[in-house]
């Protein structure tokens, strides 16, 4: 039976990694049970909550959406992608100071889809933060503290304090 | 008064201190643990409200010599949950109550066999009447539960209401409902189980109270306490929904561990979730309230009614939390509380976040504006006429001992809205705009810790050890589940010893490593298991410095050079310290009088609305929160609970509606049951006024609960102050604001 899956290729975090799947397995279950990437979580299977969020090619994706046979050839980073050489990721710091993470189940999808914003829009305003974090549901924020570590990351990535001084009055909207 | 004029950690907002482990991806939730080998488990549940199992039919073209089957006859010892009375079935045995009861289990290696064989498992029934709502119940035409389909009635008396009526200028009556909601927690329920012969029961989980999955284990498996273990895994979320609903779900999981003889893993998704656990109570509140000429309160009659669903499960502790939030925080002579709460054969409820007082909130706080605009008084005039001050007496005439500063919050609270500056604008601004705007306040208190004698009953017991290591741990029962008890009971531990964060860590929440500080429920934890945690480091400090010649001051090397010598000598180095009740409490459980909580937490919200009267939706555009809960241990993590909570009571108030039909959640999928997005929750405004609590951890009163209680009371409140109409129920959907605002509107147009 499993040998009549196919084998399938992908670049996730950076690395090459080949899977042997049935074509229609979920991405999210690929990431979580073949290659035990489990920072990806399941909230309702029905792409509303965006737990599952990874970036694909370039694009935010619900992975409980997508079989993994779209998933060929892909580029895939996961949670698990975003640190490196063993220092958190900005939007990663950030978080850890504004309290943008509580329970911390929907963080991995909710900081993927900051990623994905702030690689579209480097400088987005708090409107465009609330649209590109609103397929991302959080239970136990409220969101407050998650749009002030995105604004947290554009404003310490602002090259000038005057940038900075623009995110901040944005958040007091 | 104590006072911690300096601290050094203490108040300061250090980060999470699980906080790195979940933004890198590797905390470990249930579902990202497996075992080789491992089973997952499923359940058979009930398709109708209530009903006697004829016969259960097993397709013949499964296999089922491949699957594990548990009934109620597998059970090896009690088959009933034990909560508050054992009247929950593990497994339903011969009837069903509700729709989505257990009454069959099955584990399996495959998940996609389970589906499978879950799907080829008929289930007959010869149908019994069904009692879907409070009004069915209360008529008592069909019995359900006990004697009078009654769980628990509770009669509060303060001085003579029926002698008031006949000397009140005004006498305002009104009737409030609130609905079922959801706490969609991200993560949903799931646990592993496994069973040995020489360990007995260890099961691993999301859950909130270890202690409460432990006792239920026990008389499930009639097993000695020694033979269960449970052990929570990092939470994704709960607020109240893993309360008591856990310890079904573990033995469930456990059932199939014992028989299968493989460790078991069964995680919900998402609609089995939705659709099989507990919610908030719905509730209906009846006020009858008299007044004098100046607004006055004279008199206070108020009937609460919840609806419990099939079995009693918390419903006697979350109706008292209700009744004892009933009369607001407000001064008057003569309050008669009766409340009930019924069976009926929905899904049973069971806690949520407030607990009760949510509902009475609601009702009060609407009564409130309700009365304001009968007698022309200003409603903030109102409430500041009647507001409990230090040295009055609350409803169950506990005297107000701490100081008491609502004027306090009301002003800030209108001074940071800038409320009348904005009211004055909207009244300019919403003659001849389709869209209304206005301002609503709520005024309230919640009480921190358990009712009554609860916290001496519970008499928990927590504190700190050191390990050979060099790490001081905390050993607490109390579960972090992302409001921040890691962090903030590490605060404390290392503000009392005088340590760094770094050299304090918590241990597992772990029944075989962890004493019983009692569950994390009830706003308590900060409060009550703070203070343990604070004097057992002190006592720590002060035992080394008696018997291992620690100095006056001293370094960290020296600390745990002194825990060396301790240990040498002693074997170990613990510090535990047990509850004690501050002095000069006094409670009667019969006729619920004297100090029914320990501690209050005080509030006033804000919140701005526009409703738009084209589409009948409403926006919550802006929202102030301004508190006094003690002090704040960590000020980022304390706006975080006050955030959520308030996103949550939105949430309650204007979106969150559960469907039922026939007693079946008709949207339990995230789908169609909506929270409020990152597009939907406004900014909101925090503000804390400090003033410490003596008796609570370093100055600190509950503080999770308080901010879910105003946001539907102040958001109808502003509905009916940009509309004119009031509305006496949530959740508030734009059909139900259209069915009452068109013809407002259409007969406003009429006059003109």
């Amino acid at each position: 039976m499993s040998a009549c899956w196919p084998i399938l290729h992908m670049t996730v975090n950076g690395e090459d990694r080949a899977v042997q799947a049935p074509p229609m397995k979920r991405l999210l279950d690929v990431l979580r049970e073949d290659l035990r990437l489990t920072g990806t979580k399941e909230g309702c299977g029905e792409g509303e909550c965006g737990s599952c969020s990874v970036r694909m090619n370039g694009e935010l994706v619900n992975s409980c959406l997508v079989p993994v046979l779209q998933a060929e050839g892909a580029c895939i980073q996961t949670v698990e992608g975003l640190a490196a050489n063993g220092e958190l990721h900005p939007l990663q710091q950030a978080f850890l100071h504004c309290g943008g993470a509580q329970c911390g189940i929907c963080t991995p999808g909710m900081l993927m889809a900051a990623a994905q914003l702030l690689a579209v829009n480097p400088h987005p305003s708090l409107a465009e933060i609330r649209e590109g974090l609103a397929g991302n549901l959080c239970r136990c924020t409220g969101f407050m503290r998650i749009f002030e570590s995105v604004v947290f990351t554009t404003a310490n990535s602002a090259e000038d304090s005057a940038n900075r001084g623009a995110a901040q009055a944005a958040l007091a909207r | 008064m104590r006072t911690h004029a300096t601290t050094r950690i203490v108040g300061a907002s250090l980060p999470r201190k699980e906080g790195i482990d979940k933004l890198l991806g590797r905390a470990l939730y249930v579902d990202d643990i497996g075992h080789e080998g491992m089973g997952y488990g499923a359940t058979v549940r009930s398709t109708i409200p209530r009903g006697l199992i004829r016969s259960i039919v097993f397709d013949p073209r499964i296999d089922w010599s491949e699957f594990t089957v548990v009934t109620a006859a597998d059970i090896p010892g009690k088959n009933h949950i034990h909560l508050i009375v054992a009247d929950q079935p593990c497994l339903a045995d011969g009837q069903v109550n509700h729709c989505e009861e257990a009454i069959l289990l099955l584990a399996h290696a495959s998940k996609q066999k389970l589906r499978e064989a879950q799907a080829a498992i008929h289930i007959e029934y010869d149908p019994l009447p069904p009692i879907l709502s409070i009004e069915e119940s209360e008529r008592q035409d069909v019995i359900i539960w006990g004697a009078d389909n009654c769980f628990k009635s509770f009669l509060l008396e303060k001085g003579d209401v029926d002698s008031a009526w006949g000397s009140a200028a005004h006498i305002v009556e009104g009737e409030y409902r609130t609905g079922a909601q959801e706490h969609l927690y991200i993560e949903n329920n799931g646990v592993i189980a496994e069973y040995s012969a020489e360990s007995g029961v260890t099961v691993r989980g999301s859950l909130q109270c270890p202690y409460y999955v432990h006792k239920s284990l026990v008389a499930v498996f009639d097993l000695p306490e020694d033979k269960v273990r449970v052990i929570q895994t990092e939470t994704g979320g709960a607020f109240g929904g893993k309360e008591d609903y856990p310890s079904i779900l573990a033995a469930h999981a456990a059932l199939l561990a014992l028989k299968s003889g493989l460790p078991v893993k069964m995680v919900y998704d998402r609609m089995e979730d939705l659709a099989a656990t507990t919610k908030r109570h719905p509730s209906r509140t009846r006020h009858r309230t008299a007044l004098d000429r100046d607004g006055k309160l004279l008199a206070m009659d108020i009937e609460i009614a919840t609806d419990g669903g099939a079995y009693s499960t918390l419903s006697s502790t979350v109706l008292s939390r209700a009744t004892l939030h009933a009369s607001g925080p407000y001064v008057c002579p003569n309050v008669r509380i009766r409340s009930r709460s019924w069976a009926t054969n929905m899904v049973p409820y069971g806690a949520f976040r407030g607990f009760g007082a949510p509902q009475s909130i609601f009702a009060v706080e609407r009564q409130m504006d309700e009365i304001a605009a009968t007698l022309g008084i200003d409603r903030i005039e109102l409430r500041r006429r009647n507001f409990l001050h230090d040295g009055d007496t609350t409803a169950t005439e506990q005297v107000m001992r701490e100081p008491v500063i609502l004027d306090q919050l009301m002003d800030r609270a209108l001074d940071e809205s800038d409320y009348h500056a904005r009211r004055a604008r909207f009244a300019r601004e919403n003659p001849g705009s389709p869209i209304k705007r206005g301002l609503g306040l709520a005024a309230f208190y919640h009480g921190s810790g358990f009712t009554g004698s609860g916290e001496r009953t519970l008499n928990s017991l927590a504190g700190v050890d050191v390990t050979p290591e060099g790490n001081v741990r905390v050993l607490v029962a109390s579960t972090e589940f992302g409001q921040g008890t890691n962090t903030v009971l590490t605060q404390i531990a290392a503000e009392a010893i005088g340590l760094d964060m770094r050299d304090v860590i918590m241990a597992p929440a772990d029944t075989g490593i962890v004493p019983n500080s009692g569950p994390t429920v009830a706003s308590r934890t900060v409060m009550a298991v703070g203070r343990l945690i604070e004097r057992a480091g002190l006592q720590l400090v002060s035992t080394l410095r008696e018997h291992a010649g620690l100095g006056e001051r001293f370094t960290r090397e020296e600390f745990f050079a002194a825990c060396e010598v301790h240990r040498a000598a002693q074997g170990s180095v613990v510090s535990l310290c047990r509850y004690e009740a501050p002095p000069g409490i006094f409670w009667d459980d019969q006729k619920y009088r004297g100090e029914a909580y320990p501690a209050f937490a005080w509030s006033v919200q804000v919140a701005q609305v526009a409703v738009d009267t084209v589409t009948y939706s409403t926006e919550v555009e802006e929202f102030w929160a301004v508190q006094e809960t003690g002090r704040v241990i960590n000020p980022v993590l304390a706006a975080g609970q006050i955030e959520g909570g308030v996103a949550q009571g939105i949430g309650y108030a204007l979106y969150e509606k559960v469907v039922s039909v026939n007693g079946r959640m008709a949207n339990s999928q995230m789908t169609n049951y909506i929270m409020p997005t990152a597009e939907d929750v406004p900014p909101i405004h925090v503000y804390f006024e400090q003033i410490p609590f003596r008796h609570g951890g370093y100055g600190a009163k509950g503080i999770g609960e308080l901010p879910h209680d105003g946001p539907a009371p102040a958001i109808l409140n502003a509905i009916k102050d940009a509309t004119g109409v009031s509305f006496h129920a949530i959740p508030l959907l734009p059909e139900d604001l259209f069915a009452k605002l068109a013809t407002h509107y259409s007969a406003e147009a009429a006059a003109v």
